[in-house]
């Protein structure tokens, strides 16, 4: 006598939708996204961003604790990716999660399947939380509008890298004991830039003031209005003058050949050197979302200084992001 | 509400009685009967005798009745894109949305572009419910690089040329559409839109664009395209109706044009003047659209001009598209939203409520302009002889929309939901009652 399926095998009640559905009885996503789930800076009040940031201080104090034990975590890359996609992996699997890494390329993304479907198909293989970098700005929130579980924003297009901005804070706080009066110059293609987005919500929320610093067509005069406390200034000098923390940001090549900037001229005019770095306040740190191009935004010895934190950063996005997942899937109060 | 004759068709002449008629055209603006016979107009305020000829009668009382509306700019998707909107059915779409007439955009698959595609739209088979007058395209395939058979195409029954979803840029050819179109007396309906300014816009430029990530779309893109056609009309004598206009740059360039006497008209969709670039909110993909939101300055500049007459004209640019293209990244979704049926209520709840236009003025956008701008004598009018479209709506009238029960194929609009003000009751198209509201 046959016997009925296990639970995990019974389909769903709610069926999947079908992409090709186009006379749906909705015009819009249903669901709000997952509380869990994090997909930018811009929402969070300076309370949520302290908490988070108190949770990875936490995960830096103790061993490591299976809080997301028998979790799967889902890394969904559209874009490639080393650094962020080994932290958070490293970040899931220290706490005991599985994590598993589709990629665009070695899927059936390739075949054309819809972002949606996706997202719809890892809930349905059992995944807990999908953490998404997506070359599109606001793919993480269309997915975040569909799925029942936390969408975890790695980047989307040149809207936020909000785990970026929380490692980037916490390892400002590691050697500035407060964020709040910080004078926080950031360098380079702001335009372009996700990260910026993200430290600019940031950093202003928690009451530090931001110049921004670079050519017209890489920094244009609106991105003052991104928050409050935000200027621009043309100067490289005026910038690191009386800077607390200088971002150096990634400069692309193609990118200066296509606005028909000079690159030696860029060089010239913003690259970060030794003498420069002096400009700034004493002991004012040297900060880089990576990767970098030595020789172009930044020179080797720049990189390597004494006031250089690049690394640093880099480990302390493990702990971030362990806190994030924490977060996302309701861990973080067990850790207390 | 109508006695029909004991076969149960229409018959072939109706009494609108007791209604409130706003005629711009004829300038009536009086508590009259309309009697209609045999597909027109046949007398206002008929006398007992004429009005006991009547078959069947409907009960008006309360309500506004208008020359039936047009719609300057809506695109059925037929041939092509069956999938999302036919003919049929946007055309069904246009008579919920009390629309007699509506001018068919030719960015269809293949392109409206020859005499045999106008044709083809027009056929009885399509099952078109309302007039379907096709705009030709003002170039081949709308490319940009020769002109279309004017004469060829007014004779298939193209009432203007366009390459809508796209500009006539190059400046000669501009001018020589202008010119050839004046020969036909034909508007050159122009999408202004310097495409060279926008490449990978996906929504107005400005503070939201930036702080969202999104590549914008600059007003100058359009006011740069609307200046230069206004100095070619200038020159050539020609008619440049802008479409969706949708920028206070533009509207004060056309304000300009106009003073000069040069043959300029233009129009605005209830979405750009309702809505705006903050209302993209978390990349809701129901409020992009090409031109796209613009800023509330912009937004609200409208206003003045659709009141004063400034504007000639509401056209809806209803943009049918399946859910599969709407619900994805919001770069990649596509541009435009449904808007027959939620036209009207829109233009009563934004501009009539608040009291910034009145009624009459409601109808001249809606009825008596379009007409006006497509060279129609017998249609945006109820003067006797005319054609019997007519609409009839109720301004007090308080509903809320649901996309669900739209007659498109189609549900992509921002609108499902709203509680509106101003309701169509009934749309007349050649003497038939092609849509009645339940009561």
């Amino acid at each position: 006598m046959r016997t009925a399926p296990p639970a995990a095998m019974r389909p769903s009640r709610k069926p999947l939708r079908s992409a090709s559905h186009n006379a749906s009885t909705k015009t819009a996503p249903r669901a709000h996204p997952h509380p869990g789930g994090l997909l930018g800076i811009e929402p969070l009040s300076l309370q949520e961003i302290m908490e988070i940031l108190r949770q990875a201080a936490r995960m830096q104090q103790s061993r490591p604790q299976q809080l997301l034990k028998d979790k799967r975590i889902a890394l969904l890359f559209y874009e490639p990716s080393t650094r962020t996609r080994v932290s958070f992996e490293f970040a899931a699997k220290a706490m005991g999660a599985a994590t598993t890494l589709v990629s665009a390329a070695a899927s059936s993304i390739e075949k054309g399947e819809s972002l949606i479907d996706t997202g719809y198909t890892l809930t349905a293989l059992g995944a807990d939380a999908i953490v998404m970098r997506h070359p599109s700005s606001g793919a993480p929130h269309l997915l975040a509008r569909h799925v029942p579980i936390p969408v975890i924003n790695a980047g989307d297009g040149m809207h936020e890298h909000p785990s970026q901005a929380l490692l980037d804070a916490f390892t400002i706080l590691q050697h500035k004991k407060k964020l709040d009066g910080l004078r926080i110059a950031m360098v380079g293609d702001i335009f372009h830039s996700r990260v910026v987005r993200s430290d600019v919500h940031l950093l202003t929320k928690a009451g530090a003031e931001v110049v921004l610093c670079g050519p017209q067509e890489l920094v244009p005069e609106l991105a003052t209005s991104l928050a409050a406390s935000v200027s621009i200034t043309r100067e490289l000098k005026h910038a690191l003058e009386g800077a607390d923390v200088i971002i150096a940001l990634r400069i692309q090549k193609e990118r200066l050949a296509g606005l028909q900037i000079s690159l030696d001229e860029y060089i010239e005019r913003y690259q970060i050197r030794p003498e420069r770095l002096a400009w700034a306040k004493k002991g004012a740190l040297l900060m880089h979302p990576g990767p970098i191009i030595r020789g172009l935004e930044l020179t080797a010895d720049v990189a390597d200084a004494q006031q250089s934190v690049i690394l640093d950063q880099v480990h302390n996005g493990v702990l971030v992001r362990m806190a994030i997942l924490a977060r996302a899937l309701g861990a973080a109060k067990i850790a207390r | 509400m109508i006695r029909r004759d004991s076969t149960g068709e229409n018959a072939s002449s109706l009494l609108i009685r007791g209604g409130h008629v706003i005629d711009p055209a004829s300038d009536l603006d009086d508590l009259v009967d309309v009697l209609l016979r045999e597909g027109k107009v046949a007398a206002i305020n008929p006398d007992r005798k004429l009005q006991q000829s009547a078959v069947e009668s409907f009960d008006a009382r309360g309500l506004i009745v208008a020359p039936g509306f047009i719609d300057l700019h809506v695109h059925l998707r037929q041939p092509g894109q069956d999938y999302k909107e036919t003919i049929a059915t946007g055309s069904a779409a246009a008579a919920a949305g009390g629309f007699a007439s509506i001018c068919a955009m030719p960015n269809t698959i293949p392109v409206n572009d020859s005499p045999e595609i106008t044709n083809w739209m027009q056929e009885p088979a399509r099952g078109a419910l309302v007039n379907v007058f096709p705009v030709a395209a003002a170039t081949v395939e709308s490319q940009g690089e020769r002109l279309t058979n004017y004469a060829a195409l007014r004779q298939a029954g193209a009432v203007a040329v366009t390459d809508d979803g796209r500009p006539v840029l190059a400046d000669n050819i501009m001018e020589m559409a202008l010119r050839e179109a004046r020969r036909v007396e034909f508007p050159v309906i122009q999408h202004a839109e310097d495409t060279r300014l926008t490449a990978g816009g996906t929504m107005n430029a400005g503070v939201v664009a930036f702080r969202l990530g999104l590549r914008g779309m600059s007003n100058r893109a359009e006011w740069s395209i609307v200046e230069r056609d206004i100095e070619l009309a200038r020159q050539t004598d020609g008619h440049v109706h802008v479409a969706h206009l949708s920028t206070a740059e533009a509207m004060d360039a056309v304000r300009r044009g106009k003073r000069q006497g040069i043959h300029v008209t233009c129009e605005v969709t209830p979405h750009h003047f309702t809505l705006i670039d903050e209302n993209v909110g978390d990349y809701d993909a129901r409020y992009k659209m090409n031109p796209p939101l613009r800023s509330r300055a912009d937004r609200d500049a409208l206003i003045p001009g659709l009141r004063d007459g400034l504007i000639d004209a509401i056209a809806t640019d209803h943009a049918p598209h399946a859910t599969h293209e709407k619900e994805v990244e919001f770069e990649r979704a596509a541009f435009g939203i449904i808007g027959l049926e939620t036209a009207l209520a829109l233009a009563v709840s934004q501009l009539y409520v608040p009291g910034h236009v009145s009624l009459k003025r409601i109808v001249e956008l809606l009825s008596t302009n379009p007409a006006r701008i497509l060279g129609f004598r017998d249609r945006g009018t109820l003067e006797p002889g005319a054609h019997a479209d007519v609409t009839i709506f109720d301004p007090r009238r308080r509903w809320t929309f649901e996309a669900a029960h739209s007659r498109s194929k189609s549900r992509n609009t921002p609108f499902g939901g709203w509680k509106l003000t101003g309701r169509i009751v009934a749309t007349i198209v050649g003497g038939k009652i092609v849509y009645q509201a339940e009561s």
